[in-house]
């Protein structure tokens, strides 16, 4: 018996899987096509406050742009983005899709976290034993329901908060090719350089745009006396920007005060006015 | 992935498939040329590796409900949706009580889903209300494991 290779033999696929994973990425596109820019936010680092510094872009373009903003909280495992902008379920589900929550400002979000139990972790139905094997795939159809089964409608900005890691932007990206780039988020410190320089490789080695460079706790003031100090020693910041030829969005300080999580200081509007002069 | 009768060197259609509630699927392939039919019959593991990827072998037989893949796969809370099960006017099957009653019992997370699913399948089928039996008789033709 000779065997012929699967090209070799005539006629479409009768199992139809391409042809449904085509059709999934094509239910994304369509879905998105109101919203005027894709821009994920990244760090390869966990605990740089990624998600903080993407509610302040939500919170502060949601201010000043037409047609509204939309936060994507990719963070299945660990999601936190929708406390912060304070959003609240139920969501409803509509003929049209899965309307998002509504959070302050009038952003529009959907997050893990809106549908699971509180304290509780991620959990799938699955047969026992070898999660790893297709933990990954269920991850990134589930983010493709976020992107592609909201009724998200007309948005100038939809940004995607992404866990940590170097691959976020790269899959979505795959996902989701028309992405309009992704911001990078960096604490001062040199460790905190070195994990996001590599993110931001395979970032662009994934054909994603590197919009700008955050730095996040980049030092702290004091509540009592209210002199200002640097929280962690070095300038990731400045040398991310510098090495990759983009520039640095803001840098953003630590906070105590419970009013920082409106995102309203002088740190976090400008680094709002750069982001949008970028995205223009 | 195609199926080649290599007695017949033509690839096979796809014919049917099932999901018996157990964790796995099979599904059935015939060849044009000789009627010799086969089935695949996948295990638990690998049933999951397809269903991650949120497809169907042999195509989709209703439209999709949306963030269906979320709702059939996370492990969410009761509220989470608030979801009337598409409800649509003029021609769109009523329910018996005994089908609200056993509706009632599935997990708030995907009931909402779980009655679009039935109202569409009855809706297709020209079916006016629908009764236990035709959930039983949509579980075996749609393949709706748990619901």
């Amino acid at each position: 018996m000779s065997f012929r290779t699967y090209f070799e033999v005539a006629g479409a696929d009768r199992s139809r899987l391409e042809h449904e994973l085509l059709a999934q990425r094509d239910r994304v596109a369509t879905r998105l096509n109101t919203v005027e820019r894709v821009v994920a936010v990244m760090s390869g680092k966990g605990g740089v406050g990624k998600s903080h510094v993407c509610a302040a872009l939500a919170g502060g373009a949601a201010r000043l742009v037409q047609q509204g903003v939309g936060v994507v909280d990719a963070d299945l495992r660990s999601p936190t983005v929708s406390r912060m902008l304070d959003a609240r379920g139920p969501l409803i589900v509509t003929d049209d899709g899965v309307s998002p929550a509504v959070a302050i400002e009038r952003i529009r979000v959907v997050s893990m976290d809106l549908l699971i139990e509180d304290r509780q972790p991620l959990s799938w139905r699955e047969p026992d034993g070898d999660s790893y094997l297709w933990r990954g795939a269920q991850e990134a159809g589930a983010l493709r329901e976020f992107l592609g089964d909201v009724a998200w409608g007309s948005l100038d900005v939809l940004l995607i908060d992404l866990p940590p890691g170097a691959d976020g932007a790269m899959d979505l990206a795959a996902l989701y090719p028309n992405i309009a780039g992704a911001v990078a988020v960096t604490i001062p410190s040199e460790e905190s350089g070195r994990s996001v320089a590599r993110t931001i490789r395979a970032s662009l080695a994934g054909g994603v745009t590197l919009l700008g460079v955050v730095e996040n706790m980049s030092g702290c003031t004091c509540a009592a006396c209210g002199s200002h100090g640097p929280l962690f020693a070095g300038s990731a910041g400045d040398e991310l920007a510098e090495e990759f030829g983009v520039p640095l969005l803001g840098k953003i300080p630590f906070r105590t005060a419970k009013t920082a999580s409106r995102f309203t200081g002088p740190e976090e509007k400008a680094l709002v006015e750069r982001f949008l002069e970028v995205l223009a | 992935m195609k199926f080649l009768c290599v007695t017949c060197d033509q690839q096979m259609h796809f014919t049917e498939r099932r999901e018996p509630g157990d964790g796995t699927f099979a599904a059935a392939f015939s060849c044009p040329g000789c009627g010799h039919r086969i089935a695949l019959l996948a295990n638990p593991m690998e049933t999951q590796l397809v269903g991650s990827l949120g497809v169907e072998i042999g195509g989709r037989t209703l439209e999709q409900q949306p963030l269906e893949f979320v709702r059939s796969n996370v492990v969410g809370k009761d509220d989470a949706f608030e979801d009337d099960g598409g409800r649509k006017a003029g021609g769109w099957p009523t329910w018996s009580n005994a089908a609200e009653s056993r509706l009632a019992r599935v997990p708030g997370f995907v009931r909402g889903m779980v009655k679009r699913i039935y109202g569409e399948y009855a809706h297709e089928r020209g079916i006016g209300e629908i009764t236990p039996e035709v959930m039983d008789r949509a579980r075996v033709d749609l393949g709706l494991e748990g619901m």
